[in-house]
């Protein structure tokens, strides 16, 4: 015998399911009145610093249909680099969107600033990214990812850094499309599957 | 800029396998190839934190809050109640709680939810709070139906109320769902099933909570709920392998 660890376990997931909007952006989902407005509905307010972005794409299944039902979240940190929270914040930048796959089109739209390189433990530098987490009907645990950016330097990221097929580093990056505006496309599955991390 | 700690590494064989054969669905939406691992980040350490003022009076009850208190919904009225904490054990306070479920039916207020149940008038589905300091929570709702789903010929979910759960961290970020204890239902269900290992299926089954339920009212069912928590060493800031 020894001492016991006490280490409790998580939870474990279980799929968010088609109605996830019901629960999470509720007037999205035509459940009105019971919130003054969905949660996490702009990751920015007026007044942001940095470069305000446009990043439109559709998420894929193994087939290759746009899934209409997806629902997203994304967390960033402000144009300095500096995670909503943390000293010196840009206080117009919550960091938090939600957002979800349009029902006819799958596609989905998310409007925020540019964020700034971020420094992690040892002299750490991530190149700017948004990181994305996505949940739907037949996801058993949600999936994370990054959106990083095309006209960034992303040649140091010690996380893409680590994806050993260098041409997967490509499902990362986010195409610049016109002026502040991006395309990031997700394939859950199959050909071109997104890198989807474990951090 | 503000150090964080790292979180402790997720433990996959706790969770569903994302391919799962009798949950159809999660064939063609899981992926084929390994997640990338790596050591927690600022990214996944810090998260959006929510205040208590953005709750009003009545998030936290189903029964009432779709008609602002003027009406109350159809079912049996129970208290769903319990604590969020992480790995260590440690409570994790003020951390949002959001709930969805179907009716007493079994239907969900949702456009693509055609069962013959009908409509509660006076339910929408959806409740949130936020964890108090030592990390309680509590919710008043009605127990959903169970439903038939399009999946196998004849299969059903089994009563359970949706979860979704912040933390402080974006790489705490969980979403579950509660079943009820006694329900024969959960023993058929491939999304219950997706959860391998049966000791963790088990910690979704909300136990009957009569202490806690009040006579000529509710029911209470107490469902407690784990996240995964931080790393605790005074060696953090030194460069791997010194």
């Amino acid at each position: 015998m020894t001492q016991p660890l006490d280490i409790l376990v998580e939870t474990a997931s279980q799929t968010a399911g088609p109605y996830v909007h019901i629960g999470c952006i509720p007037t999205f989902a035509g459940v009105e009145g019971v919130y003054p407005e969905d949660l996490g509905l702009s990751p920015i307010e007026d007044g942001a610093k940095g470069e305000v972005i446009t990043i439109v794409g559709s998420i894929y299944d193994g087939t290759g249909w746009a899934m209409r039902d997806a629902m997203f979240e994304s967390w960033q940190a402000d144009a300095a680099g500096v995670y909503p929270g943390q000293d010196g914040a840009d206080p117009k930048v919550s960091g938090f969107c939600r957002f979800a796959a349009d029902k006819d089109t799958g596609e989905y739209t998310l409007r925020t600033i540019k964020p700034g390189p971020v420094k992690g433990r040892n002299g750490q530098v991530f190149a700017p990214h948004v990181s994305i987490w996505i949940v739907a009907r037949g996801i058993n645990i949600g999936l994370n990812t990054r959106i990083y950016f095309d006209d960034e330097d992303n040649s140091g990221d010690p996380l893409l850094a680590r994806i050993e097929q260098r041409p997967r580093v490509d499902t990362l990056i986010a195409k610049k499309t016109g002026d502040g505006t991006y395309r990031f496309d997700i394939r859950l599955q199959g050909e071109g599957e997104t890198v989807f991390l474990d951090l | 800029m503000t150090e964080t700690a790292a979180l402790m590494p997720r433990r996959r064989e706790v969770h569903p396998d994302p391919y799962y054969p009798d949950y159809k669905t999660s064939l063609t939406r899981s992926p084929s190839l390994p997640l990338l691992s790596m050591e927690s980040t600022p990214s996944e350490e810090t998260g959006p934190r929510f205040g208590h003022n953005m709750l009003g009076a009545l998030d936290n009850n189903l029964i009432s809050n779709y008609t602002q208190g003027k009406a109350l919904a159809v079912g049996e009225r129970i208290r769903v109640h319990g604590r969020v904490l992480d790995e260590t054990g440690r409570a994790v306070p003020h951390t949002l709680v959001e709930v969805w479920q179907a009716n007493a039916g079994g239907r969900y207020r949702h456009i693509k939810d055609t069962y013959f149940a009908p409509l509660d008038p006076n339910f929408g589905g959806c409740g949130r709070t936020i964890t108090d300091d030592n990390g309680y929570y509590e919710f008043m709702t009605i127990r959903p139906g169970a439903y038939p789903w399009p999946n196998r010929a004849n299969d059903w979910r089994p009563m359970h109320i949706h979860f979704s759960i912040f933390g402080h961290a974006f790489g705490q970020r969980l979403i579950s769902q509660m079943y009820f204890q006694g329900d024969p239902l959960i023993d058929l269900c491939p999304i219950a099933a997706t959860v391998r290992d049966r000791s963790q299926l088990d910690r979704l089954v909300a136990p009957l909570d009569m202490q806690n339920s009040r006579g000529m009212d509710y029911l209470a069912y107490k469902f407690d709920i784990v996240l995964r928590g931080r790393r605790q060493t005074m060696f953090e800031n030194k460069p791997e392998g010194m």
